[in-house]
């Protein structure tokens, strides 16, 4: 028989909620970056910028910082307008509950979505020419002159008819009390001095001297430390498990069940750890404890043909164009479950007291992280303090899903005293909610010139915002599934239909860097090439036609292929090369990856050119060190990543069977930054999605072989 | 109880013996500048020099690394300045998350102690250390900045 998975619960949702209340922080974080200061004082000349007499300018920060940059790119948005000295400025995070207390004066807090920098821009630009207005009004009200007089440069108000000058530390106080303006008005792109330009990253020096900025780094007064080991079986929850065999054990304190798991406390990790090994634990596993990967791709491929499916975009007559073209193109893709992977493993720090829950914790939504203590604790939300920390990786894993929180403040709650919950890696590989498992079929009809007057698609696979944010879905759909094939998709194909079906596994999923762009973003770029193939014409040259009427879209992909030397010769024998197009976050990536394969079939990446438009650029270094990023993340996965389920299970446990990149296989990466201007696009997901079909379609191009599913790892790629 | 020199300092520590060290390090002595990233020496975060050798600390029972010298990234900088591969490092801002810094600045340390001027070759084979973030380009420009330094 063949087991299908059944959805029998929903997994932790948390969404922050809006309410009053909240109090002060005590803990500080060593190094550059501290906690905001609760009620800053008369040198908060608002919510974001705060004055010292010594004109050191703190600039808050409401999002988080996973290694994407924001502690330095998000205060340089403010730091344009305020016309501060870039020099005195020192970032400082905001935190979630004075962000309640204050009725959000920081706004969403959030940190995924590529949406750092593009979400906050407008608001953050604002805050600093705001603040800078009350400065100047300040001190012309010192002088007793017209503000129209004076101007501010470099942390220096100047009033230029007597050329008196006062610096903003000086004026910060009264500035402070003075009523915003009503209207500010924002410097034209042209005029900027600091946006656009490559300065340091804040945070560098104290992650080359390893201070503990990190979750897993906190350590509060009489903490003691939790091990968890959680029901292999998604869904499943612990039927019984056998205390005796642990009692004795030195350091071992308390054994604290939990919804989906048991946890050991004891008073090192490491103790704590080797209990929970030794501890023997029953499971009820639920109903799907047959599930493999095997059974979810025969239910996936059923969602190619099914008919119930819901059509999310729709251009012309499908049919009718199809019976009539010169040529037709069909092919099936699939992609894997992933999991994220971060460095740093889950972990949280909690202190459950009758008054007050505390929480340390490296999160992507210091909101969400608040809900979800509050929740676990049954306590309301003016309760709950969160001390956020960096974090050791992001990638989504930390954002919309704060389990290891729920889980911290149970067992906290369990032993009365504060309790470091940290997950080993292999509770973290197999306990993920993962970037959906997916299936593409595609259906084109070419013209006698070759080009597609006809293009069918059909995808399935899990919904993320079913499983995680029911409200979202529009009429019971989640268009987001089909991301790149619906508002994305600007190839000019006159008849165009997609439909999504959904199934939906027991395996849970979320968000994963560039999301459904992920796998649809190859899906798509590989089947293009596969019409230019057929078509008997150059993939970059077949784009280009596709593109007529798009010069933005256009100008990346030449940016990309010119960079490249695409119409060259290949960098040695056997390298050829590939091209991808992908937007995605508001933003446009091309690029060109050129690999080889050896006669064991072993595919190396030699180079890969990344030509990427985001509108505006705040930060270029941090901007190209992304793009570097997501290259290495999209080809990691493309190389190795695989999440396999059998029995119910992940199969995976850690770096051994879920491969990471190493240097050693590092591509020689060119980024181009083309910013067209305009607009706002992400930075931290944009070059994820291009990366695996450039490669696959380099693969196609030196060995003749189409790679129709990932990873690579899995591919017979062997020389015929 | 297993008496270790880290950083040039004895520690009795009343733990197991086999006790990995990072665990020493981290919760013991609160050292924590040495990461957790898998438990079985395969990634490299809690790279630490026992006797100059890059030695991954979450693999090594602390009985085993009693009567040698341990330095932590703790323990790196020289003549109360940076390391000359933490300066390089900062010169690239190499950093990213910042999560596998510490190790792999160890490792790199180790690397140009024996090998002062790597070829990209023996920075391969020496640096097996896994960034999540994608900083490897970037490690690769400042390893040979600092074997300039």
């Amino acid at each position: 028989m063949t087991y299908m998975p059944q959805i029998s619960r929903r997994f932790f949702l948390t969404t922050a909620a809006a309410a009053g209340g909240g109090l002060a922080l005590g803990f500080h974080l060593p190094g550059a970056i501290a906690p905001a200061e609760a009620a800053a004082g008369p040198a908060e000349v608002n919510a974001w910028v705060v004055i010292q007499p010594d004109d050191a300018v703190i600039i808050r920060v409401a999002r988080s910082e996973m290694g994407q940059g924001i502690t330095t790119s998000l205060p340089m948005l403010v730091a344009e307008e305020l016309q501060c000295d870039w020099s005195k400025v020192r970032p400082e995070f905001a935190s979630p509950e004075e962000n309640l207390r204050r009725k959000r004066a920081w706004g969403d807090m959030s940190t995924g979505g590529s949406r750092s920098v593009r979400g906050s821009q407008e608001y953050l630009r604002k805050a600093g020419a705001a603040a800078r207005e009350m400065l100047i009004a300040a001190a012309a009200a010192q002088w007793n002159a017209p503000a129209a007089e004076c101007q501010a440069a470099k942390s220096v108000i100047t009033h230029k008819p007597s050329g008196r000058s006062l610096r903003f530390g000086e004026v910060a106080e009264a500035a402070a009390k003075l009523q915003p303006p009503a209207e500010t008005k924002l410097k034209d792109p042209k005029d900027w001095t600091l946006l656009g330009t490559p300065q340091k990253r804040f945070d560098t020096a104290d992650k080359v001297t390893g201070k503990p900025i990190f979750g897993i780094d906190v350590r509060v007064p009489n903490m003691l430390y939790a091990a968890i080991v959680q029901c292999p079986v998604f869904g499943g929850s612990p039927k019984s498990f056998d205390e005796t065999k642990i009692r004795g054990l030195k350091g071992v304190r308390q054994v604290v069940p939990l919804p989906n798991a048991v946890a050991v406390v004891a008073d090192s990790w490491w103790q704590a750890k080797q209990a929970v090994d030794a501890l023997p634990v029953t499971w009820d596993e639920g109903q799907n404890g047959k599930v493999s990967s095997t059974s979810i791709a025969e239910f996936l491929r059923g969602g190619l043909t099914a008919p119930e499916a819901a059509v999310v975009r729709k251009d012309g007559d499908v049919n009718a164009a199809l019976a009539t073209a010169a040529k037709r193109v069909e092919a099936e893709y699939g992609a894997p479950f992933l999991a994220h992977a971060t460095m740093e493993p889950q972990n949280c720090t909690a202190h459950v007291t009758p008054d007050k829950v505390e929480i340390w914790v490296p999160t992507q939504s210091g909101e969400a992280a608040l809900a979800a203590a509050a929740a676990a604790a049954e306590v309301g939300p003016e309760k709950v303090v969160v001390h956020k920390t960096m974090l050791g990786g992001g990638f989504g894993r930390r954002g919309a899903v704060q389990d290891y929180v729920h889980q911290a403040v149970l067992v906290a709650k369990a032993v009365g005293q504060p309790v470091k919950l940290l997950w080993t890696r292999e509770e973290d590989i197999r306990h993920d909610f993962y970037r959906p498992v997916a299936m593409a079929k595609f259906t084109a009809g070419l013209d006698a010139a070759g080009m597609p007057v006809a293009w069918r698609v059909r995808v399935t696979g899990p919904s993320i915002l079913a499983n995680l944010f029911p409200q979202r879905l529009t009429n019971g759909v989640d268009q987001s599934f089909a991301n790149g094939f619906t508002d994305e998709m600007a190839y000019e194909v006159p008849n165009y239909e997609v439909a999504y079906a959904m199934r939906a596994t027991h395996v849970p999923v979320s968000f994963w860097r560039s999301v459904n762009h992920s796998q649809n973003g190859y899906f798509r770029e590989c089947f293009v090439d596969e019409m230019a193939h057929a078509a008997g014409q150059d993939p970059y040259q077949y784009r280009r036609k596709l593109l007529s009427k798009d010069p933005v879209r256009l100008a990346v992909l030449d940016a990309a292929a010119q960079k490249a030397g695409w119409d060259g010769p290949a960098a040695a024998p056997g390298i050829s090369r590939g091209i991808a197009l992908v937007e995605a976050y508001g933003s446009l990536c091309a690029q060109v990856a050129e690999a080889s394969v050896d006669d064991k079939g072993a595919v190396r990446v030699h180079r890969v050119v990344a030509a990427l438009d985001t509108g505006h650029v705040v930060n270029p270094e941090i901007l190209r060190a992304q793009a570097e990023s997501a290259i290495v993340y999209g080809l990691t996965a493309a190389l190795y990543g695989a999440i396999t389920i059998e029995n119910g299970r992940v199969q995976q446990g850690n770096f051994d069977d879920y491969e990471m990149l190493r240097l050693a296989e590092m591509p020689v990466v060119e980024t181009v930054l083309v910013p067209s201007g305009g607009f706002w696009g992400g930075g931290g997901e944009p070059g994820v999605p291009p990366l695996a079909p450039a490669l696959c379609n380099a693969i196609f191009a030196v060995t003749g072989k189409r790679v129709r599913s990932l990873p690579l790892k899995d591919q017979d790629l062997k020389p015929a | 109880m297993p008496r270790l020199n880290i950083n040039g300092q004895t520690h009795e520590v009343d733990v197991d013996p086999d006790t990995p060290l990072l665990w020493v390090l981290r919760d013991g002595l609160g050292l924590t500048g040495t990461k957790f990233g898998c438990g079985i020496a395969q990634c490299g975060a809690c790279t630490v020099h026992i006797d100059g050798v890059a030695t991954r600390s979450c693999s090594v029972p602390v009985s085993a690394a009693e009567g040698t010298q341990i330095t932590t990234i703790e323990g790196l900088p020289e003549n109360g300045g940076l390391h000359p591969v933490q300066k390089a490092w900062i010169a690239h801002d190499v950093p990213q998350c910042g999560y596998c810094q510490s190790g792999m600045i160890m490792a790199v340390a180790a690397l140009l102690k024996d090998k002062p001027q790597p070829t990209d070759a023996e920075i391969d084979a020496a640096i097996t250390n896994i960034c999540r973030c994608g900083t490897y380009a970037r490690i690769r420009a400042a390893i040979h900045t600092a074997a300039q330094a």
